[in-house]
Order: C-alpha cells, then sequence, then structure tokens
C-alpha cells in the first residue's frame, strides 16, 4: 500500500486541453498514471492524444469509472472545477491551479469538507506513489520507490527534498504537496494520519515554510500520536520580517509562524529538525539508521 | 494589494460605514485649503502603505489651516519612518485631512481570513488602538473572535452579540450591528484579504465612527476588479518591484550582494539560508514561479541585473513545471542585452538539465554550472571573494 495513490487509479484530467493540462498529462502518462478522461466543457466528444474528453465530470465518471481528478482550470473557473469533483463523487481531487481568490476557496472548501471527496491543494505540486502513479507536474525521475513518506507545503523545494532523499539512498511511498495557498485541502496532520496507518511507510519527512500556523498544530499532532520516526525541515530561518499593514492576521496566529518558533515547536515534540536545505537527506537518514538501531 | 487609508474610507463610505469628514490632499497649499473648509481645527494623516503612522510622526492634530499648511510642507518633503517601514521610509506623496472628533470610546473590528478553519473571521476588542497586538498577547480573553459560515454569512444576532461583548448598548449598538454586516459584505464584494477598523470609535455626540481604516485586496482576485489597478501607489514601491509586479514575480529587496533568482518561494527561502550559511549575503528574494515563460525569465534577470548592489548572481532552478533550457535561454537572452559581466553560478535540475547546461556554457558568459545547492551556494560566494 501507499496513500492516496495506487495501481487502480483511474484519473480525469479537469482542463486536459489548457497547454499545461495536456502537457501534464502526457507526463503523467509516460509515468504511467492510467489517465482514463479529460474534461473541457463545451469540447465534449473528441480525444485528445487518445483520451476521451467530456463536458462534465459526472460523465467522465460514468463512462470511464474514473475515481480521481487532476485539475488545471485556470483560476477564474477552478473552484467550481472542485466543486464539480466532489459533487461526481471522485475519492480524491488533486489542485495544481495556482491563483484561486480566497471567496471561491472559501465556499469550495466548505462544500468539499462534507463530501467524500479528498483534496489535496490547490496550488500544489500533487501526489505521486513513486513506480505507479503520478498525479502532478513534479519531474518523476528524481523519486524512488521507497518507504519514506513526504509532505510538503512548498513545491519546488520538496523535489529537493525528495532528490535527496533518493541520493542518500532512501525511496518513498508517497510524496503529497499540500499547497501553499491559506486554504488547502488536507493538511499536514491529514497526510501524517495516513502515514502513520501506512504499513509501507517507516517514516516521514515534513517540508515546512515561515507563516501560519501549521507546522506547530502538526507538531503537536506528532507528539500525541505518530509512531513512526519524523524529520523536517523548515524554510526561511533567515528571511527579514515582512513588511506588513494591519493587526488581524498576527492576532489570530498569536504571534507565531516565524521559522525559530516552528523549529523550537517540531523539535519540543521529537522531530529532528534539519539544520540547512542542503542536509535533509542526511537528517533523514540517520533518523531512520537510529530508528533501525533502536529496533 | 493594499491601498491608502484614504481610498480604504471611500470603500467603507459607499457601504454605509461612517468615516469622519475629510479630503486628500496633494500639496500643502491643498492641506490649508481643506483644513480651512474643515473649521482649522483637524487632523493631518500622511498617506504611506505602512502602519504605525502616528509613532512616526505622520499623524497630527492641528488647530489652525496655517499649521496645516506647515505640517503639510514638512510631510510631503521628507520619507517617513515607522515601525512597520523599515529605516529607510516611505515618501508622503499624499495627505489625509479629516475634521477632528470627540471620541468617547476607541474599539478594534477587523473581518480577515483565518487559515486553521478555512473561513473569514471577525476580530473584536473593546480596546481599540495601536497597540492591540500587544492586548492580544497580554490579555487574549479581551479579543472577540467570530467565525464566519460561509452558507450563512455573518447574521445579524452573531453581530448583535460581538457588539454587545463590545459594551455597546440601545440603537448606537444596533447601529454596530448594521456596521459589522455591512463590512462583512464590502469583505466578500470586494474581494478583501483584510479589512480593519483601528481604531472604530464612538464620539461624544454618540456616533460611530470608522477613524482608520486598512483594506488588503486579494491578489488573486484582481481578474474580477478592472478598478483596482488603477488604485495602486506607484510612489509607495520601489521601481524593482513594480518591473517585477508587471511581469507577476514575487520580489523583495535585501541588503546583501548576491542577486538571486529561484523556481517557488519555498526553493527560494531555503536559497537565501544556505547562502547566509556558506557566508553571503543575498541581494534579493526573486520566485520566477511555477510556470514562468523565457520572457519572465528574462525579465527576473534583467530587474537583479538592474540592481547595483548586485555583485554577482545565483540562480537555481528546479524544474517540475519549467524546463531547464527554457530558463537558460532567458538568461542568455538577458545577459546578453545588459552586457552582463558579472559572476554567474546556475544550479538547475529538472526536464531537459543537459540542454540547458550546454546552452550556458557555449554562452560566452562568466558562468558555471553547479552539481547541486550546496555546490552552487559554494561556487557563488568563492567567485565573489576572488
Amino acid at each position: 500500500m501507499s496513500i492516496l495513490l495506487n495501481k487502480d487509479s483511474r484519473v480525469v484530467v479537469q482542463g486536459i486541453t489548457g497547454r499545461s493540462g495536456l502537457f501534464h498529462t502526457q507526463q503523467c502518462r509516460e509515468y504511467g498514471t492510467q489517465i482514463v478522461a479529460g474534461v473541457t466543457p463545451g469540447k465534449g466528444g473528441i480525444h485528445i492524444e487518445g483520451i476521451p474528453v467530456f463536458n462534465t465530470v459526472e460523465e467522465a465518471v460514468r463512462y470511464t469509472s474514473a475515481n480521481v481528478s487532476m485539475i488545471f482550470v485556470p483560476p477564474p473557473g477552478a473552484a467550481d472545477a472542485i466543486l464539480e469533483a466532489c459533487d461526481a463523487g471522485l475519492e480524491l481531487a488533486v489542485c495544481i491551479t495556482e491563483g484561486i481568490p480566497v471567496r471561491d476557496m472559501v465556499l469550495a472548501r466548505m462544500i468539499q469538507e462534507k463530501s467524500s471527496t479528498r483534496l489535496v491543494g490547490p496550488n500544489c505540486p500533487g501526489v505521486i506513489t513513486p513506480g505507479v502513479c503520478k498525479v502532478g507536474i513534479m519531474p518523476g525521475y528524481i523519486h524512488t520507490p521507497g518507504r519514506i513518506g513526504v509532505v510538503s507545503r512548498s513545491g519546488t523545494l520538496t523535489y529537493e527534498a525528495v532528490k535527496q532523499l533518493t541520493d542518500v539512498g532512501l525511496g518513498q511511498s508517497t510524496g503529497v504537496g499540500i499547497g501553499g495557498d491559506p486554504i488547502i485541502g488536507m493538511n499536514f496532520i491529514d497526510v501524517l494520519r495516513m502515514f502513520n496507518e501506512d504499513p509501507e511507510t517507516d517514516g516521514v519527512f515534513m517540508i515546512g515554510e515561515i507563516g501560519g500556523g501549521a507546522e506547530e498544530e502538526a507538531a503537536a499532532w506528532i507528539k500525541e500520536y505518530m509512531n513512526k520516526p519524523v524529520a523536517a525541515f523548515i524554510a526561511g530561518v533567515t528571511a527579514p520580517p515582512g513588511k506588513r499593514m494591519g493587526h488581524a492576521g498576527a492576532i489570530i496566529t498569536g504571534g507565531k509562524g516565524r521559522a525559530e518558533d516552528k523549529i523550537r515547536a517540531l523539535t519540543d515534540c521529537g522531530v529532528a529538525v534539519s539544520p540547512s536545505p542542503t542536509r535533509m537527506g542526511a537528517t533523514m537518514l540517520e533518523l531512520m539508521k537510529g530508528a533501525a538501531n533502536k529496533a | 494589494m493594499n491601498i491608502h487609508e484614504y481610498q480604504a474610507k471611500e470603500i467603507l463610505a459607499a457601504y454605509g460605514i461612517p468615516v469622519p469628514r475629510g479630503r486628500v490632499a496633494l500639496t500643502s497649499d491643498q492641506v490649508e485649503r481643506c483644513a480651512k473648509e474643515l473649521g482649522g481645527h483637524c487632523v493631518v494623516k500622511a498617506q504611506i502603505y505602512a502602519g504605525g503612522r502616528g509613532k512616526g510622526g505622520g499623524v497630527k492634530v492641528v488647530h489652525h489651516p496655517e499649521q496645516a499648511q506647515e505640517l503639510g510642507k514638512e510631510l510631503f518633503g521628507k520619507r517617513l519612518v515607522t515601525p512597520q517601514t523599515g529605516p529607510e521610509g516611505l515618501k508622503v506623496r499624499r495627505i489625509l485631512v479629516e475634521e477632528a472628533v470627540e471620541i468617547a470610546r476607541e474599539f478594534y473590528l477587523s473581518i480577515t481570513l483565518d487559515r486553521a478553519t478555512s473561513r473569514y473571521c471577525m476580530i473584536a476588542c473593546a480596546e481599540g488602538g495601536v497597540e492591540i497586538e500587544e492586548v492580544a498577547r497580554r490579555t487574549p480573553e479581551k479579543i472577540h473572535l467570530l467565525n464566519i459560515d460561509p452558507a450563512t454569512g455573518l447574521r445579524p444576532y452573531q453581530a448583535r452579540k460581538v457588539a454587545l461583548k463590545l459594551g455597546l448598548a440601545g440603537s448606537i449598538c444596533e447601529d454596530c450591528v448594521l456596521l459589522m454586516l455591512n463590512l462583512y459584505r464590502l469583505c466578500l464584494e470586494k474581494d478583501c484579504f483584510l479589512v480593519e477598523i483601528n481604531p472604530l470609535v464612538t464620539t461624544r455626540a454618540g456616533w460611530l465612527l470608522a477613524m482608520d481604516a486598512k483594506i488588503t485586496f486579494d491578489d488573486n482576485a484582481i481578474f474580477r476588479h478592472h478598478d483596482y489597478p488603477d488604485m495602486l501607489d506607484y510612489s509607495q514601491l520601489g521601481t524593482l518591484e513594480i518591473n517585477a509586479g508587471k511581469y507577476d514575480l514575487s520580489y523583495i529587496k535585501l541588503d546583501g550582494n548576491i542577486g538571486c533568482m529561484v523556481n517557488g518561494a519555498g526553493l527560494a527561502m531555503a536559497t537565501l539560508d544556505v547562502l547566509k550559511e556558506y557566508g553571503g549575503e543575498p541581494a534579493n528574494f526573486l520566485d520566477v514561479g511555477g510556470g514562468a515563460t523565457r520572457e519572465k525569465v528574462a525579465e527576473a534577470f534583467k530587474i537583479i541585473l538592474e540592481d547595483s548592489d548586485a555583485r554577482g548572481v545565483f540562480v537555481n532552478i528546479f524544474g517540475g513545471i519549467m524546463r531547464c533550457d527554457v530558463i537558460a535561454q532567458g538568461i542568455i537572452e538577458a545577459a546578453g542585452e545588459m552586457n552582463c559581466t558579472l559572476p554567474i553560478v546556475v544550479r538547475m535540475d529538472g526536464s531537459q538539465v543537459e540542454e540547458g547546461k550546454r546552452l550556458l556554457a557555449e554562452s560566452g558568459l562568466n558562468v558555471q554550472s553547479a552539481d547541486n545547492l550546496g555546490d552552487g551556494a559554494a561556487r557563488i560566494v568563492a567567485m565573489l571573494k576572488e
């Protein structure tokens, strides 16, 4: 097992006829992903690269039994695309689109939370189970099948981390880019919980960055529930305090969000935090060796 | 995207939220005229894209039009430094002149997004004014938070409960309920990331008034508000930041001498971290984003080179959605146009990486390719020491 994706995942691409939608559809298919359908309103009935295109997700599901969606719909229609995926009863919707207005996502998230569809993203690199299935824009070649779960708020920094893991000989069970937007579907804790229960995951590498309180909440959850080793990296240790207007954000987060606060919270909860972005793989390797020796 | 206080107040007024009488002035003579119209006794407020103006001397009460004019002359000539501007301060180009008001009580009221619940959240406090974050830290029980259900919106009874907690009663409490409902409507319709009234006051005469206001628009929603770009005051942004904005690049000027171009905000921050670890000082943060085109990369590179502090350039691109040969072409194009002789270190990974490296090697630029993040940082730091 892995989490979220496996060899039976059947993927529908929403926004398949757009430039990046089509490019990444091809990339995913080359990686081995079963792309069974595409959706572009108004273009139902055509085939693109041999893939049947439908007007609605519902139709795509009816004719192809798709159970996972990959969304490339541009920002004005992206929240609607998420809702459509939920309405069609898909198991998982992975939204790659960057730049969806907050107001749209507040509504989409409210409906999605109550549905049976899991949402990853938006504004994320996607999900990959190495060697099996890729639903996203990450480069496939840096990944290796293995037993480390990866969860990240960042895009390209995740690639850096995964490459380092692969280089030190640690393959990955599943990589999940949860996205960097203020409103996202699955958060760190949702993914950590799945890795905790996945028999094919032995440890987790987590990538966070400054801002918000998600890493602190994850740290508290890890301390309480996680029974597998976790290593982490937090980007932005040297970031200068940003220019800002207004106080509301600081009031809600209670002044959390600095890298040092996150690193302290994670360290206090037993997470091995990599001191440098060049040592992410090495930190995970040392942690796994230590865990193996203890066992 | 931020706007000025006077613009925020115009929007509040359009939504039926009472604001003090006032006018915007562009010259000190206009400041005098506005003050005269308001009866002489008024408040002169410098308009800049930062808070803490009171502490920086940007907000003052005057008693005569002449005094207002003097203050106008002083403010228009200077860069206002406040706790939020950084030491270089911000230029004052517009001044808001407002009637002076007899204040009875001050409150804090805002609506913003709560990431933890994915909902808009109304924040209210009976102690308004500049020290609100301090109040939140010291006495969090004084802060009233209300998560707004997107299905129902803010309901009058919910607003009333908050208004009562602020200690308002009778007709002014009902006025406040209406104000809160209007504020929520404004927040949604104008696609705000933050709308903040601090302080919201009750006057001696028994009115509610928004004495100061801040609005931050959601950058992602600008496509449905064609009037927003015109509201931007370019004098409040650095020239490099303006150019970056044109090409939708995320750029922040820093103090060091190594120009940085990275794809993705997280990797860009990690790149700054690793440069510092190797003893280098980054000149900027620059995220070229996911779907950058060759043109975008070229403009990004030009922005880096236009910064006279940059003595070298570190490019760190991990291609996922981006192709390395496209990055390389963009760099070569921009460096050629700018006659760049600065040392450049390029670390690229991703699709078409060999093609990208070959293009750079054959370009004739003063460029080295690095194998990984640490190697790249070490190389650019070493090249700058030579």
